[in-house]
């Protein structure tokens, strides 16, 4: 199936699925997730651990880790497939046109070079300047990162930053060669609440100026409330809901968007029990048939157990739940 | 039944079964205990019995070659004993010695790298400091010099009877360090583990909970490395042996039997000395491959 | 006995101190003086029966450090943990030192890290009643394990499990469970949902809040997370740098905070409601520990600083929402309203 190339959307994913080939079979990590991203917008995806976002993030920069293997869909930046490219091609695509920022930032930093050598070695890698212009633009990432004092700190080396300082850092990294789409898979988790506010005001502003596209894993909703556009919440490695973020979070439709919702306690609310969701997300390898979230559903009819739901468009959001179904279902 | 079924369904024994060369190495492994635990059942003839050896058969071929006789397979040695009988004997003793040092060693180490690594401080750095100098000499140099102080002191008439004894404490305490290091290392990780915290809230002594909760967690590592020292002691032994300062001759380890066979390498009866050869290196090998396999198996990060 | 009025746990100007110096031969060659890390210094507080309360902060501001003091993991430097009137540092033979300690049981963050691998459920939670002596029988201790079991929302057939058959939030349970067994009264728990999924999350804060209301415990309670502690906390405790910056009622902290400090945590949270409040950016980072600011020290990041605070450190004083604050701006009445 191809499609024609779409230019208010800059990424788009199709039915993607994940693999991992195990001893005992194989485990299906990412299952038919389909989502797009415009440029400039930020893509939320929250979800419980598990499930799934991580490694839908890795599949679009292309960095699976083997076993793990891309076993379906389609990527497309810009209408070009970018799943299957080599890995010399894709590693071009990764740093110039995707950067990647993730959870721990001094995994991404080598500790045995300055920030400023990263980042110029980066620079000169994806574009073509001098390496005293790569210098210059290293400064300014940095400066517009917020790193205060940039002259002085972009000498240093990373273990002389601080956690938040450090994430600064990857995020300059990761705008170094001007990419259109930035996968940011949990930045700020490893981070205070106080620093977690300043790179969610960070990526929005960059966000704004630059046109970026983002694409934002987290399992923080107050995080995603405050920075997405759209949000997209995946569970057991599909995704359940995916629509604008107001009516995501104020009005979820999915059963699990709305356990979840209910399960955040709130500031300013009255005591009394948390609604909360029993069990546990599956393990990969049990996925229940039908509707994987119907162990836990208190809305699941017999149709759950059986079908697995369809992505089904409300509005403006796509549900994967029967209760959204127009046909006259057997419903009880 | 429970635990059979778990272990066989383990990643330990799926890595083990894909790997030909560790199953051919267990197997070799098994054969020389089998055949050093029932050597006095299953060797041709006991060639330490008087009455079972004739001069008569002295310096006959392996059988293959003319003058071999069948029931003399690896043919016999310059007193008429079948090398073949000697080597399962020689094994014994070889394995004998290698098994109860490493368990001293481990013992020994275990014990001192607990107390190290819980106690932290002067302790720890009393201990570490002994393993540090210790190591810094090699582990052949440290059994001699046991060896030779125990000759010093050990009245000449119990020296045979207890120089089987000596060896092993010799190889034993020249190998504890390995184990220290590695119980230390774990148990200082183990220690600031929330479930030792958790047993020190209880009220839980000190003692119980360095047996009860550290101990079980750090055997892993330990177990790996019982597996290789067991092959460098099996060789220390043969080693000192061939030496002349290991186990006595009347109760000849490899190491013995491939010293006493070296003076007849040149008079032609070369099988006296390369079968016991062969099965040591043999023996060792497999042994080796064994703990290699077992530290990869149990290293999360290789699998 | 305690009163309605008297804390059951009291701690008096608590502080810990660690020496993070070099070796003393690096120190003499590169001319490095003592370095001293204070990573709680002076805090008091009491927690009453039945109460919670709760310390929030950034990381590496001393609460686990608090938390740790409180159970007895560390020796305080200075300063004295009282419980139910006993000064712990006081107690006198292994006999009372375990009467006391049975009374008082913690819970850890990493759940993962809190069960020992090797050891049976079972055995796990049996083994503050084994080591008390609360029960002998074996058949009693199977009784007694199987219903905290059922208590933490586990069932009687997990006990023959090895922790790694379950999940975060299963052995959040079970470590409840272990500390529940020897019946304390007073829990303190450091982050036991900060690893958990939100979901898992609200199970976990129902089934302690629905435990203290059965038993009658009083917990203190260690968490990062602003809206966790709104939910379980009775006071609240906000720390800065090893030391309470201000203390009081959950909602006077949340809907009238004082310390500029409490002000700037209250606006970093994400705001859900997506309102569009507009607030006051966040400025700077937390500070190195081993080399604090002078005077308050968090008046580099204080947009309300001025010279005394620099100079002098403020004193813990009622401040008129009724909490206890340190901070001059508050004393001085020059504190802009919200
Ligand atoms: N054993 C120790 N030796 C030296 N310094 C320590 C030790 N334990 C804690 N510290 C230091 O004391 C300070 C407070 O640590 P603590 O663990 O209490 O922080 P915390 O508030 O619990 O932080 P987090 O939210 O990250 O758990 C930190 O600067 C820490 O590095
Ligand atoms: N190397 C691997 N082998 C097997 N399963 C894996 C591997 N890496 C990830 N998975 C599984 O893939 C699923 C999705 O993982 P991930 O995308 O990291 O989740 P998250 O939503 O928390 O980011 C999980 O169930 C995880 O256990
Ligand atoms: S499909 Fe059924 S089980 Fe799944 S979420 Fe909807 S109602 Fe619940
Ligand atoms: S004492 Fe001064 S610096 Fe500290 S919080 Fe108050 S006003 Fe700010
Ligand atoms: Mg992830
Ligand atoms: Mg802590």
């Amino acid at each position: 199936m191809t499609m024609a190339p779409d230019r208010t959307k800059l990424l788009e994913v199709r039915n993607l699925r994940v693999e991992f080939p195990m001893r005992r079979g194989t485990l299906v990590a990412v299952d038919d997730v389909s989502f797009d991203i415009a440029p400039g917008e930020v893509l939320g995806v929250v979800g419980e651990s598990g499930a799934g976002k991580s490694m839908t993030g890795a599949a679009i920069i292309g960095l699976l880790e083997p076993p793990g293997r891309i076993a379906g869909g389609e990527i497309r930046l810009d209408g070009r497939r970018i799943d299957g490219l080599p890995y010399e091609k894709m590693r071009r695509v990764r740093g110039r046109e995707i950067g990647a920022i993730f959870q721990d930032p001094l995994t991404s930093l080598n500790p045995l070079y300055t920030v400023g050598r990263q980042l110029v070695e980066t620079i000169l890698t994806h574009l073509d300047m001098s390496e005293k212009a790569a210098r210059e633009r290293a400064l300014q990432l940095l400066q517009d990162v917020g790193i205060p004092a940039a002259e002085r700190r972009i000498d240093h080396y990373p273990h002389q930053f601080s956690g938040g300082m450090r994430q600064r850092v990857v995020i300059a990294l990761a705008l170094s060669a001007n990419p259109r789409l930035i996968v940011a898979d949990e930045p700020t988790t490893a981070l205070d609440v106080s620093i977690q506010a300043q790179i969610i005001t960070l990526i929005k502003r960059l966000c704004r100026e630059h046109g970026t596209a983002v694409m934002l894993v987290t399992h923080d909703m107050g995080v995603i409330a405050e920075t997405a556009d759209r949000v997209a919440v995946m569970y057991a490695g599909r995704i359940a809901e995916i629509g604008p973020v107001r009516d995501v979070i104020s009005r979820a439709r999915h059963p699990y968007t709305e356990g979840l919702m209910g399960s955040i306690p709130k500031i300013g609310e009255a005591g009394g029990r948390l609604a909360q969701i029993d069990g546990a997300m599956p393990r990969l390898s049990a996925i229940p048939k039908g509707c994987a979230f119907n162990p836990r559903c208190a809305k699941a009819f017999e149709r759950c157990r059986a079908e697995r739901p369809e992505p089904l468009t409300v509005d403006a959001t796509d549900v994967a739940c029967w209760l959204y179904d127009p046909a006259p279902a057997v419903r009880r | 039944m429970d635990a059979l079924r778990r272990a066989l369904d383990s990643d330990i024994y799926y890595s083990f079964r894909r790997s030909p060369v560790v199953m051919l190495s267990a197997v070799v492994t098994l054969l020389f205990f089998a055949g050093a635990i029932f050597a006095p059942w299953i060797a041709p003839q006991n060639p330490f019995d008087l009455r079972q050896v004739d001069l008569m058969d002295a310096s006959l071929p392996p059988f293959w070659l003319p003058d071999g006789q069948a029931h003399f397979p690896l043919g016999t040695d310059t007193q008429g004993r079948d090398v073949f009988s000697t080597i399962l004997f020689g094994s014994r003793i070889s394995l004998l010695v290698g098994v109860f040092s490493v368990v001293f060693a481990m013992v020994l180490g275990i014990a001192l790298g607990l107390v190290a690594g819980y106690a932290g401080g002067t302790i720890d750095a009393v201990i570490m400091r002994v393993a540090d100098v210790q190591l810094s000499f090699p582990a052949i140099l440290i059994a001699l010099l046991i060896d030779g102080v125990a000759r010093l002191v050990i009245p000449q008439e119990l020296q045979h009877e207890i120089a089987l004894y000596v060896l092993i404490l010799a190889i034993g305490f020249s190998g504890w360090v390995q184990y220290a290091r590695t119980v230390r290392g774990s148990c200082m990780v183990e220690k600031g583990k929330e479930y030792v915290q958790a047993a020190r809230v209880i009220g839980r002594h000190p003692v119980a909970i360095m047996l009860q909760h550290v101990l079980p967690n750090v055997l892993g590592p330990v177990l790996v490395i019982a597996t290789i020292h067991l092959a460098i002691a099996i060789i220390t032994e043969a080693t000192l042996s061939f030496l002349g300062v290991g186990v006595p001759p009347t109760e000849p380890s490899l190491g013995t039997l491939i010293r006493i066979g070296n003076n007849f390498l040149f008079s032609g009866e070369w099988w006296i000395t390369v079968f016991p050869g062969i099965a040591l290196v043999v023996m060792v090998l497999a042994v080796n491959l064994l703990g290699d396999w077992l530290r990869d198996a149990l290293n999360p990060k290789l699998r | 006995m305690t009163g309605p009025g008297t804390p059951l746990v009291a701690a008096n100007d608590l502080a810990r101190h660690f020496d993070v110096s070099r070796p003393l031969l690096n120190r003499l060659l590169d001319g490095i003086p003592r370095q001293i890390l204070r990573a709680v210094d002076g805090v008091s507080f009491g927690i009453r029966k039945g109460e919670t309360l709760s310390l929030v902060g950034e990381s590496g501001c001393g609460k686990s450090t608090v938390a740790r003091l409180v159970v007895g993991l560390y020796r305080p430097s200075r300063g004295s943990v009282v419980f139910d009137g006993t000064d712990m540092a006081q107690l006198g033979s292994r006999a009372e030192a375990e009467r006391v300690r049975r009374r008082f049981q913690m819970i850890f963050q990493d759940p993962y890290a809190s069960l020992n691998p090797r050891w049976r459920v079972g055995r796990i939670v049996a083994e503050p009643i084994v080591v008390h002596g609360i029960l002998s029988d074996p058949g009693a201790i199977r009784a007694r394990v199987d219903e905290l079991l059922v208590q933490v929302g586990l069932s009687p057939a997990d006990r023959e499990k090895f922790p790694h058959e379950f999940s975060g939030g299963q052995r959040q349970r079970i470590s409840i469970a272990r500390a529940l067994s020897s019946n304390p009264e007073f829990l303190v728990c450091d982050e036991p949902t900060s690893a958990l999924d939100v979901s898992v999350q609200a199970q976990i804060l129902n089934l302690m809040k629905d435990l203290q209301r059965q038993l009658g415990l009083t917990y203190l309670f260690i968490s990062h997370n602003l809206a966790v502690v709104y939910y379980i906390s009775d006071r609240v405790g906000v720390m800065y740098l090893g030391r309470l910056v201000e203390v009081g009622d959950v909602r006077t902290i949340f809907g009238q905070p004082q310390h500029p400090y409490t002000r700037m945590l209250l606006d970093a949270i994400p705001d859900l409601e997506m309102s569009g409040r507009p607030r006051t950016p966040v400025a700077g980072e937390v500070p190195n520990p081993i080399d604090p600011p002078t005077g308050c020290t968090f008046h580099p990041r204080c947009p309300l600083a001025t010279d005394r605070c620099r100079r002098e450190a403020p004193v813990s004083r009622p401040a008129p929402t009724g909490a206890m604050v340190a901070c001059h701006a508050v004393e001085e009445g020059r504190l802009p309203p919200r």
